[in-house]
């Protein structure tokens, strides 16, 4: 299937849950957080929150930064 | 910790015997029921490397750091991590939303923040112009109100502004931080009386956030009785940022200590401080 990364197009295996594709990624779920179409993905969904086809997902993570620093998040 | 070793002494203690003598130990800062031991505050950015970022951290003394929320590096993933070198369990983490020009933005990236972390503490940053990175006063009340509903504890990036910083505190922030001049400017407190009229606005902690430039500042904002300040540039830029970071820790200190001692008011014309009795030739 194919998803939108932070921001990139990607390939993905089909039916993958968020749990399974910071797996695929090989992210620790522990250190991230996950948006999956605009929303916040609870930790505790991670194993049930289903990723599709055509689904918009960012991973994000803390970053060294102190009062200000270059954006990333866009919408 | 060579610094201390030079002097032959722990550096961490000699603040903590001169906050013991002072009666300082109880003198916590506390938000929305956290405790806060060092009101100094640093963020993590601009550093040479973690390894610098740690020292640094160290010698400031302090117990809270500010680090943003960035995208993943999907394709490279053996980038050390910050917090392989900031031990969450010893150092508060307080996200920001820095980089964020629109509140959509940051109550994405706040939200973002909050699942990631360990605790709902998050600094809102909204800016508004690349150039002057003020912010941008009417998306910060737009986003501190979702985050705040949302139950996250809000404190705010906000201009010297008293009126932005009340309505902040209305809407249910439980601090505040003004700026003290434009960040990274190392300009110092330009307004030290809209500083000082915040203070007597609000009845939340004021944190001085922004636009510090050497320790002398930062004990000007703790002198005009501000509950804490944060900085980054200031020692992250300085040509030896562990000796600042130190510098830092003590300008903090003294800036308190001096607040709470209360300073003499300020006169035109000299008050003789020897006695005139008993003066040879009288």
């Amino acid at each position: 299937m194919n998803i939108t990364l932070n921001g990139e197009k990607k390939d993905a295996p089909e039916g993958l849950t968020v749990l399974g594709l910071l797996q695929h990624l090989k992210i620790q779920p522990e250190r991230v957080a996950v948006e999956l179409n605009l929303n916040v993905v609870k930790k505790s969904d991670y194993a049930a929150a289903q990723v599709k086809d055509g689904d918009s997902v960012e991973v994000v993570s803390f970053m060294a930064g102190g009062v200000w620093s270059e954006p990333t998040v866009s919408a | 910790m060579e610094r201390a070793d030079r002097v032959g002494v722990n550096n961490g203690n000699v603040v903590a015997l001169v906050q013991k003598e002072y009666g300082m130990t109880d003198d916590k800062l506390v938000i929305a029921g956290i405790e806060f031991t060092s009101r100094l505050w640093v963020g993590t950015g601009k550093y040479k490397d973690f390894e610098e970022t740690r020292r640094a951290i160290e010698a400031s003394g302090t117990d809270v750091v500010t680090v943003s929320v960035r995208r993943v590096n999907i394709i490279d993933r053996s980038k050390e991590n910050l917090l392989d070198h900031i031990d969450p369990k010893k150092y508060k983490i307080l996200p920001n939303t820095a980089g964020c020009y629109t509140a959509k933005d940051a109550v994405r990236t706040a939200m973002l923040a909050a699942e990631a972390g360990i605790s709902k503490l998050v600094k809102l940053e909204v800016i508004g112009d690349e150039k002057t990175l003020f912010p941008d006063n009417e998306a910060t009340l737009e986003a501190a109100k979702v985050l705040v509903k949302e139950g996250l504890i809000v404190l705010p990036y906000v201009s010297d502004d008293p009126i932005m910083a009340r309505k902040l505190v209305d809407l249910g922030c439980p601090a505040v931080m003004p700026l003290a001049a434009p960040i990274g400017s190392g300009l110092g407190i330009r307004n030290p009386y809209n500083i000082r009229i915040i203070m007597e606005t609000v009845k939340v902690p004021v944190i001085v956030d922004a636009g510090v430039g050497t320790a002398s500042d930062v004990a000007l904002a703790m002198e005009l009785g501000c509950d804490a300040v944060l900085l980054n540039t200031a020692i992250a830029g300085a040509k030896d940022p562990i000796a600042m970071a130190e510098a830092m820790k003590y300008g903090v200190l003294a800036g308190r200590l001096a607040y709470k001692a209360g300073r003499i008011p300020k006169k035109l014309y000299a008050t003789a401080s020897s006695p005139i009795e008993g003066m040879i030739g009288s």
